[in-house]
């Protein structure tokens, strides 16, 4: 690898990193100001013009909080469950295609970290990993509770990863790769997946759903029953790392279903504008982020309009209604291919 | 035996295709909510915004004087006779000499306490008052950490003489003349 390529890399993983850093950041403030809205209320409003110093003053709060350990915790445990939360959280981001590619300098530079060739299966991965972060934190604390929680989210997280996993196969099928980018760049202009998959992205946004433990889908820390669910027991920024996890965990899902389903960084009629290479990269990139915080504000949405699923509902909908769903999917699109591939003859990219 | 006409009978029929489905539901719910995301806020900013309050609101109690500064209240003790709640307690002394400009009257009260934790805002130290010497405001109560800061005294109660000072219950007088 050659220096402009090292130096291009490291700028883009500590961009990539600060970005989502701070758009979970402002994810918190947006939340609270969104259920403010819906609720006829106006929310924060002190921390700075329009209270847009919140997230800071909340991220004060947290570290000057008392740091609390449980007795009977197992501490090692204890430490280990959040940070694995934080860390899986920060590692899906890495596949995903921010935009197309910069030129500089006649060397052309591609917006995306690695572009790994089963990027989908690499997303899953890291997603399943992120269950043991709520696990070892809910097992460790030694509360009912917490166990509760956690039991619950990982229940919950397995069985939406199947219905998830085979609403992506249709797509997968349709485009004949696993690479993100590649999907991403076989929905040019305004021919997106979600016109042709519409069952899939439905299922895939309800999964997804359920996988950043969002509501309707929000048992295992409904504080309602649970207390607060696997982080009852903890407290200053360890509890921070759990709620902040949550809220990358959403930006990262957006992103996902944004690349998958909406075409990523394509955009009608952009590349007809005539503009510079470059131009059209960065445009394409901030048209992206708009549809991400899009589906973020979808996100939180669905959170202060829906009530929240009884755990047996929970799973009836993911074992019973969704994989059979997903599996009808997987057979019409199998077919629709068949048949497109018979009787036209033409590729199926 | 059927009192009213209000109850109704529960039906418990099955759920079509689309009720089963949740999503039209959910789409309705959605609706609902963004038809609120631009709806008035009913916030008001308390300290820079002041709702306003009626001109019968009852607040922090003020011992007024007549217009030459001198307190009104002659400690006859039928305020804290008429108090439901016996928050107010006070003593009694005579006038000196030379303190004329201080007390209308006679007799005034050297100690006149309203214990604001007792206190229930009904008003009737007001009505029983027959000097015009206490009146309920449209000042509010502060809240407070200790007990003790809430027998509030004299220094809180009795208005100032500073004539920019005086406090203004135009509004209650006219409703306690009228009575």
């Amino acid at each position: 690898m050659e220096t402009a390529d090292l130096i291009f890399k490291i700028v883009f993983v500590l961009g990539v990193f600060g970005v989502s850093l701070v758009i979970a950041m402002y994810s918190t403030y947006a939340e609270r100001k969104v259920a403010a809205f819906f609720q006829d209320r106006i929310g924060p409003n002190r921390a700075g013009p329009f209270g847009l110093l919140q997230p800071l003053a909340d991220g004060v709060k947290m570290f000057m909080k008392e740091e609390i350990i449980p007795t009977h915790a197992d501490k090692a445990l204890f430490i280990l469950g959040p940070s694995i939360a934080m860390l899986t959280a920060c590692m899906t981001s890495v596949v995903i295609p921010w935009g197309s590619s910069l030129i500089i300098n006649g060397k052309e530079f591609v917006m995306q970290i690695t572009d790994v060739n089963i990027g989908i299966l690499y997303v899953f991965g890291v997603v399943s990993i992120g269950v043991y972060g709520i696990m070892i934190g809910g097992w460790a604390s030694n509360n009912k509770f917490s166990l509760l929680g956690a039991l619950r989210a990982s229940s919950q997280m397995i069985s939406y990863e199947l219905a998830m996993g085979m609403s992506i196969i249709a797509l997968v099928m349709m485009t004949g790769t696993l690479s993100i980018r590649e999907i991403v760049e076989s929905q040019p202009g305004a021919h997106w997946n979600v016109f042709v998959q519409p069952l899939g992205f439905l299922l895939f946004l309800i999964c997804a759903f359920a996988e950043t433990n969002r509501t309707p889908f929000d048992l295992p820390e409904c504080e309602t029953e649970l207390v607060g669910g696997y982080h009852t027991e903890y407290s200053s920024m360890k509890l921070g790392f759990y709620l902040f996890a949550e809220y990358i965990n959403m930006f990262i899902s957006s992103a996902i279903i944004v690349c998958l389903y909406f075409g990523g960084y394509n955009f009608p009629f952009l590349n007809s504008l005539g503009l510079s290479h470059n131009l059209t990269a960065i445009l394409g990139t901030v048209l992206m982020f708009g549809k991400i915080f899009f589906f973020i504000f979808f996100f939180m949405w669905v959170r202060w309009t829906i009530p929240r699923f009884r755990y047996d509902q929970l799973m009836r909908l993911g074992w019973k209604i969704l994989i059979p769903l997903a599996v009808l999917n997987i057979v019409i699109t199998a077919v629709v291919l068949l048949f497109k591939y018979d009787l036209w003859n033409t590729s199926i990219n | 035996m059927q009192l009213t006409n209000r109850s109704k009978v529960v039906v418990r029929k099955e759920m079509s295709l689309a009720e089963r489905l949740y999503l039209p539901a959910i789409l309705g719910g959605l609706f609902i909510t963004f038809k609120h995301f631009f709806r008035k806020k009913t916030t008001i900013s308390y300290p820079e915004v002041q709702r306003q309050f009626t001109p019968v609101y009852r607040g922090h109690h003020v011992l007024k004087r007549d217009e030459q500064g001198r307190e009104n209240c002659t400690a006859c003790g039928l305020c804290a006779v008429a108090c439901p709640a016996e928050a107010i307690t006070m003593t009694a002394a005579e006038r000196k000499p030379g303190e004329e400009k201080l007390y209308r009257e006679e007799k005034y009260a050297s100690v006149y306490e309203i214990n604001m934790l007792r206190c229930i805002f009904c008003g009737l130290c007001e009505e029983a008052c027959p000097k015009e010497a206490i009146f309920l405001t449209d000042k509010i109560v502060h809240s407070g950490y200790e007990r003790q800061g809430f027998i509030f005294g004299k220094d809180k109660l009795v208005e100032p003489v500073e004539a920019d000072k005086r406090v203004d219950i135009s509004g209650r007088l006219k409703a306690h003349r009228k009575n």
